[in-house]
């Protein structure tokens, strides 16, 4: 990769890491705060909610689950019938398999998407649809892992918060602000903001006939779509359409808004802790894990091994001159890293290691640094793997924060652990094993089974990125992964919240010389390797028959 | 009764994050959109011909390349339907036409194929690694004696359907055969053959392959500065006068490493047209 390459990762990096500090603690100050702002007040009187009520961990899952059936029902109802709604441009309103398909897509934060935009979506259903599920669902995930650490710093209690003041909080406080300016700037960079249909225009040369030009409110959506960790785009080429990402500024700052929020909490989780040393040591496991596989990736991509790359001199396939090769790889890494799934190149006609470290990274349990909200769930999930380990291994009482991790509490983090890897492997078996399953691949041979291996890792851990040859608007992918979106999303949060209820009850425990130290380079190392074991034990066979088959022939 | 006031609760909810988000915000964007810094780039950076921001082809109604005109990255042309070819880096067997059945061809080919097209039309070499003389992927199907071990039995040139004559005569001492359209030849090794290409081949690589969008507004400088012999020839001009345009629409790496410099084809192709106009004969 080229000098200009690296200097742009790192730049960036540095940036990130100098924004996450201010917005952390707003953030920490955002959801602590006991005074409502007037808007949030007037939403709960329109509810009909106490925003002073709290609720246990039983009461917090109900009222998660009940707002996203009741997302995912509106979702539905609104795809179905968008051909009823303005702007609407002349889009039939969907089918119901890839209505439902869509709608739990998006609700789950995944937005693996069996359709192309421009030709689908109606704008009210981009907006008032779409948009509205991008905001909802990233506050949802902040919302259970703000239950998880009210688990850990409380104790001798059964209250883990209030699930709707966290969700409006997260939204009113967070999101939209950032958002409405974001999507400013991105405006004056290029992206377009309109409630136009598609246009038709005369070309230059006129050879080809008129062309059309799409119109849309991409520059409210853009901000969104890349902060929340949902990813989908307006367009069909996401963020590689000119419209939704223009040039080298409007790239860097979509990768920027990608791993923005995911990275802030981990300072948030700090201030919370009342442990900056603690955010610190999570966010340097997040940073070996990402700068790890970002090397891996610009590497494997840089060298353009393959018998395609060496015949073209370059990865260039699937990627925009304006981003070059290290801005897709970055932005790439950063889509499947922060669960957002967000693409400006295709990932299928990545070179097969550099595809692979893409899957690899969502693998990893999307934790480097992983979604809004779970990405911190999912590390601190790992952490006290690394806990348990580390304190069996010294002889010591595995201990968090304060928090025992006795048997109990292992039982939770075990079965969140197993469900990503379990339900990857079987549905991807599944898909593999059946006829309609194999009829999607675009590719044939490993890389064909990459394919459908990423759309199983894709949509079981809210990514929703994709190897973009494999069709999936079909009966047996559009309901698979309802399935696969389903529970690799909601049945880790039942884990979580169970978790988080039973640390609350805890009564304080005492620091000792017996605790083991949650901090320092041992620590550090304990949980990084924690993450590649789990990672590396559940997936390597599948990952050796799929890009590794591919990238070694 | 509480889990039916929760779900109540959170159909209420729904809707009114709908209001605040859903309506509110995308709207007050579209009218924040209006001021007059912003419009321009609101409606789609429009100009006369298109928008600047999305890649136009540049051919005839025939789909030869217009000479006097810079050419885009080879895209497809229609805007509603974008995005990227998806084939993966060993994509390099054809699907060869049969009657009924119009075949696929694989990446490595569409690369050969448009290398070849570049270079007849620049009048520069079109060779590269991996590829045929006549624009194939350069991939036989070996068999083996044993399965993948063994000595060779038989050789097809996968890509190069009869009565072609194939790349090479033979390998490791078997005779090589062209391919029939239709034949199964899955039992086969495949095995791309690299040939003498130069590494760095003359046609660039942004030249021979589709783009992400499949509506890439740019190429690279090394691209544009092939296609301007061409260009400077059918406009009757000197070299030198439009490499400096070309030189005006390369936009450089943002900070001096955000990015990659890129050469906005619609606009040069614009900016010729109005400095040097082509000459009626």
């Amino acid at each position: 990769m080229s000098t200009a390459g690296w200097l742009q990762a790192a730049f960036l990096l540095m940036v990130l890491v100098a924004v996450h500090v201010p917005l952390g603690d707003y953030m920490a100050r955002a959801f602590t705060s006991d005074r409502h702002w007037r808007i949030e007040k007037a939403i709960y009187r329109t509810v009909g909610i106490d925003p002073d009520g709290e609720q246990d961990w039983r009461r917090y899952l109900t009222a998660t689950l009940a707002f996203t059936a009741m997302s995912i029902a509106a979702l539905f109802f609104l795809f179905l019938w968008q051909d009823l709604l303005p702007w609407d441009h002349g889009h039939p309103g969907l089918g119901w398999m890839l209505a439902l398909n869509t709608a739990v897509s998006f609700t789950t934060n995944t937005s693996w998407q069996n359709y192309a935009g421009e030709t689908t979506m109606g704008h009210v259903s981009v907006m008032a649809g779409l948009g509205v599920q991008a905001f909802a669902s990233a506050a949802v995930g902040l919302c259970v892992a703000l239950a998880l650490v009210r688990g850990l710093t409380r104790h001798s209690t059964k209250d883990l918060g209030n699930f709707w003041v966290d969700l409006v909080r997260s939204i009113v406080r967070i999101l939209l602000p950032i958002a409405a300016v974001a999507g400013i700037v991105l405006l004056a960079l290029g992206v377009e903001q309109n409630l136009h249909g598609t246009q038709l225009s005369p070309t230059l040369a006129g050879g080809a006939g008129t062309q059309k030009i799409v119109g849309g409110p991409v520059a409210s959506w853009e901000p969104i779509k890349l902060m929340s960790g949902d990813g989908g785009g307006f367009f069909n080429a996401s963020s590689a359409h000119p419209f939704e990402n223009p040039n080298a500024w409007s790239n860097g700052i979509e990768i920027l808004l990608m791993l923005l929020v995911p990275v802030a909490f981990i300072r948030t989780f700090g201030r919370l802790v009342g442990s900056l040393k603690q955010s610190w040591t999570l966010l340097t496991v997040v940073g070996i894990l990402f700068v790890g596989l970002l090397l891996a990736a610009s590497l494997a991509q840089g060298a353009h091994s393959g018998t395609v790359p060496t015949a073209v001199g370059g990865q260039t396939e699937g990627t925009e001159v304006r981003f070059g090769v290290p801005g897709s790889t970055m932005f790439g890494l950063s889509a499947t890293g922060s669960a957002d799934g967000a693409a400006n190149s295709s990932y299928d006609s990545f070179s097969s290691l550099g595809g692979g470290t893409l899957m690899a990274a969502m693998m990893l349990g999307e934790i480097a640094p992983g979604g809004t909200g779970s990405g911190l769930y999912g590390l601190i999930m790992i952490v006290l793997v690394a806990v348990f380990i580390g304190g069996l291994m010294v002889g010591r009482t595995p201990e968090y924060l304060r928090k025992r991790i006795g048997v109990g509490e292992m039982r939770y983090v075990v079965s969140y652990a197993l469900v990503a890897p379990t339900l990857i492997l079987v549905a991807s078996a599944i898909a593999v094993a059946l006829p309609a399953g194999r009829a999607g691949m675009g590719n044939s041979g490993a890389h064909g089974l990459s394919e459908v291996v990423y759309a199983a890792t894709s949509t079981t851990q809210s990514n929703g990125s994709s190897f973009g040859g494999l069709s999936g608007n079909t009966p047996f992918y559009n309901l698979g992964m309802c399935v696969t979106m389903l529970v690799g999303r909601y049945l880790p949060m039942v884990f979580v919240l169970a978790l988080a209820g039973r640390l609350a009850g805890q009564k304080p425990g005492a620091v000792t010389t017996g605790t083991l130290r949650a901090s320092g380079v041992n620590f550090v190392a304990l949980a990084t390797g924690a993450a590649v074991l789990l990672a590396l034990l559940n997936f390597l066979p599948a990952l050796s028959l799929g890009p590794l088959a591919d990238g070694m022939r | 009764m509480r889990t039916f006031r929760t779900y109540f609760a959170a159909l209420k909810m729904v809707i009114a994050l709908t209001l605040l988000v859903g309506v509110v915000y995308p709207l007050a964007t579209v009218a924040v959109a209006h001021v007059p810094f912003l419009h321009h780039q609101a409606e789609g950076s429009r100009i006369a011909a298109g928008s600047s921001l999305i890649g136009q082809s540049f051919t005839d109604s025939q789909g030869n390349a217009v000479p006097q005109y810079f050419q885009s990255r080879p895209d497809g042309e229609d805007p509603t339907a974008t995005g990227a070819s998806n084939l993966g880096p060993e994509n390099v067997v054809d699907t060869l036409p049969t009657p009924g059945d119009p075949g696929k061809t694989s990446l490595l080919t569409n690369v050969c194929t448009r290398s070849v097209k570049v270079g007849t039309l620049e009048h520069v070499s079109g060779a590269r690694p991996f590829c045929t003389p006549d624009g194939v992927g350069a991939v036989l199907g070996v068999y083996y004696s044993g399965g993948n071990v063994g000595t060779v039995t038989r050789v097809v040139s996968l890509n190069q359907a009869c009565p072609a004559a194939p790349f090479v005569a033979t390998y490791q001492g078997a005779k090589v055969e062209c391919a029939k359209p239709g034949e199964d030849y899955s039992a086969a090794v495949v095995t791309p053959i690299r040939g003498d290409a130069p590494a760095h081949p003359v046609v660039p690589a942004d030249a021979v392959t589709g783009s992400g969008s499949g509506l890439d507004p740019d190429i690279s400088p090394d691209y544009a500065r092939l296609q301007a012999p061409r260009v400077a020839a059918a406009r009757q001009v000197p070299v030198a006068e439009v490499l400096k345009l070309v030189h005006k629409h390369t936009s450089g790496r943002g900070l001096g490493f955000l990015g990659e410099p890129a050469v906005n084809v619609l606009q040069l192709n614009v900016d010729l047209d109005r400095t040097y106009p082509v000459k009626a004969n």
